[in-house]
């Protein structure tokens, strides 16, 4: 994986150290809270429900035993012994004090990690697929194009300021792992029959209060002008997003507005302008930070295992994913124990798995967007010594895309900007379809939550979403169904009228009902809903 | 009663102006009636504390302050889900009131 080079370095130490500064003025009261909260969030410094929220960004997912050790030890040094893995692949602390604040950016700095750009109005944190690397049906590795446009986007003057936050993912592959058509720009790269590779622009889409999926810009840009087309992207939306229109300032307003093809052209006006200026970086930093991302040294080892243990079995079957060489496979490390807390690992746990990546998947750990880990290289033969250590942990369940892998943010439990809780529905739904033995029966069904409008468990895309909303200071839920973040995008339309927290419960049993009566051989809830139509599930609803 | 909170300029802890300070504790809150205005103006200005703000709330027979929206009545006690994380409590009732 990448590592700092001595300017990566000390651009971190010297943003820590500025902000020490910042910080100790704030609480000296040289600076009122209004010029201390831009300078704060800059830093991924959040004022929450509680207490003061950190979020530390997890380069396009990937992290290593050390950093993992790193934020174990914050969790355990400066907050309540446990973090939050987030839908963007970053880690919160929810307990966080200002006076500690520049201390866990030093600590964090040390292990080439921080928070920059984990907030405010910028290019945040670059998304990935969790597989990248490891892949069988990668064209190839992105995450050296996510480190290009990573350190592009890192302090970039002209876009520190956009009108709006702004999010970048990368794929490249034809399955999507990383709900790419869901971000303002999302980048699929390709091979083109004649071998040649190049990247695909998506722009325009997003979740929160204007849900879009991106339309595609242009189907090949040469990876040589993939930071010209980026920067020809951003320009334009630079120039003409809504300012004046916090809600409508999103880069998914302008290119609706505009209409996809009217913002193309502007773009590739933009683009032929760039092009002659020569803002691509030179092909030696690309190859520099491809080095970086080579492929470990794989062994020969057994293809197959004893699936004798059948919890073992299931497991396997669950949470293992196909990856390149025969010999291995990527292991998802679910943070969704029955009833627990999606997203939430406590010290001890993150020590375990950081170990596990050293022992058995080359150093390398992944922070899925579904809020889960990752061991992205484990040999087969190493694979019941790994589950036996992680069951041990808690950290065992067989269950990636079930019903149990409920997508939820913190909601109202710890966020401001929260009208609902959305971890206790979460907990409440797991448990019911685990004890009723409903979670195998039912298969595939990727449920999400978000306690607000801004869509942070990303609601829209779930097979099931789940939306609270404040209805005269009481919590209620809008049930959707149909959509879907991966190859098949989708958004998912609303039910119907909302629920209390025991209501949308019972919602969702009911809606699986209606699936389980209505499947076809092979069928997914998804697929059942787009065969069936939302009439049958809205009449076992209010019927 | 009209109430003040706020997040501790250090901690972000919430606080609930007590009359003379601010405490962690909710039950701690005093009415301020009429003079909000101006104690959050003489508050924002002495910067210790995040943001301050009035809200509704009630107080119980036993003398337990329940603030009126639920946001606030989760910042009172704490994450629901995350109970051994809660602020302290003289209030048994505690969270049978938050939600």
């Amino acid at each position: 994986m990448y590592q700092y080079d001595s300017y990566d370095q000390a651009m971190v130490d010297a943003r820590v150290e500025e902000f020490r500064d910042q910080a100790r003025r704030r609480l000296e009261g040289k600076l009122t809270e209004d010029q201390f909260k831009p300078l704060r969030l800059m830093n991924g410094l959040y004022l929450q429900l509680h207490a003061y929220m950190l979020r530390v960004a997890v380069p396009y997912g990937t992290l290593n035993s050390q950093q993992m050790e790193a934020l174990a030890d914050i969790a355990e040094k400066y907050d309540r012994g446990y973090g939050h893995f987030t839908t963007r692949q970053n880690i919160q602390y929810n307990w966080i004090k200002l006076e500690d604040a520049a201390d866990i950016l030093a600590d964090l700095s040390r292990v080439e990690m921080h928070a920059i750009q984990t907030s405010g109005n910028c290019i945040r944190n670059i998304s990935s697929d969790h597989f990248a690397g490891a892949a069988a049906d990668e064209v190839v590795d992105p995450r050296p194009y996510a480190e290009l446009l990573r350190q592009w986007s890192s302090f970039h003057p002209e876009f520190t300021y956009l009108p709006r936050k702004f999010k970048i993912a990368v794929i490249a592959s034809e399955k999507d792992r990383a709900a790419m058509r869901l971000h303002d720009i999302g980048i699929r790269i390709v091979r083109r029959d004649a071998g040649e590779i190049g990247a695909q622009f998506y722009v325009g889409g997003g979740m929160g209060r204007t849900p879009m999926i991106a339309p595609l810009v242009r189907d090949f840009v040469p990876l040589d002008q993939l930071i010209t087309y980026a920067e020809a992207c951003l320009r334009v939306y630079n120039r003409y997003g809504r300012r004046d229109n916090k809600y409508k300032a999103r880069i998914k307003i302008l290119v609706h507005e505009l209409g996809a093809a009217e913002y193309t052209r502007q773009v590739e006006e933009e683009f032929a302008h760039m092009l002659a200026v020569g803002v691509e970086p030179p092909r030696e930093e690309l190859a520099r930070i491809a080095t970086y991302f080579a492929d470990p040294a794989f062994a020969e080892g057994p293809k197959t295992l004893d699936r004798s243990d059948p919890d073992f079995a299931l497991w396997v079957d669950r949470n293992t994913h196909r990856h390149k060489h025969d010999a291995y496979v990527s292991a998802v490390i679910s943070l969704k124990p029955v009833g627990g807390i999606p997203g939430d690992a406590t010290a001890d746990q993150m020590r375990l798995v950081a170990k596990l990546a050293r022992d058995y998947s080359f150093d390398e750990l992944r922070v899925m967007h579904t809020q889960n880990l990752l061991l992205p290289h484990v040999r087969i033969a190493d694979l019941h010594a790994v589950w036996t250590a992680l069951d041990q942990a808690g950290l065992g369940a067989p269950n990636m895309d079930t019903i149990e892998d409920i997508i939820a943010c913190p909601g109202l439990d710890y966020c401001s900007l929260a009208n609902a809780r959305s971890i206790p529905l979460a907990q409440r739904i797991s448990e019911r379809f685990a004890q009723a033995g409903r979670t195998e029966v039912v298969g595939e069904l990727k449920l999400k939550i978000s306690g607000c409008i801004n869509a942070c468990g990303h609601h829209h895309a779930g097979h099931i979403g789940i939306l609270g909303v404040d209805k005269k200071g009481t919590e209620n839920y809008q049930l959707s169904l149909g959509g879907s973040e991966a190859e098949d995008v989708s958004l998912a339309k609303i039910t119907g009228p909302g629920f209390d927290e025991d209501g949308v419960i019972a919602a969702v049993e009911k809606v699986t009902d209606v699936y389980l009566a209505s499947r076809t051989d092979g069928e997914r809830f998804l697929d059942t809903y787009r065969r069936i139509g939302m009439e049958p599930f809205k009449e076992a609803l209010y019927g | 009663m009209k109430i003040l909170t706020g997040n501790d300029l250090r901690s972000g802890a919430v606080t609930w102006w007590n009359g003379t300070g601010w405490s962690l504790f909710v039950d701690d809150a005093v009415d301020v009636g009429d003079e909000a205005e101006e104690i959050l103006a003489r508050e924002t200005a002495a910067r210790r504390v995040n943001v301050p703000y009035a809200i509704e709330a009630t107080i119980d027979a036993a003398g337990h302050v329940r603030p009126a929206h639920i946001k606030d009545r989760v910042r009172a006690l704490g994450p629901t889900v995350r109970r051994d994380l809660a602020v302290p409590t003289a209030d048994k009732t505690g969270w049978d009131w938050v939600i």
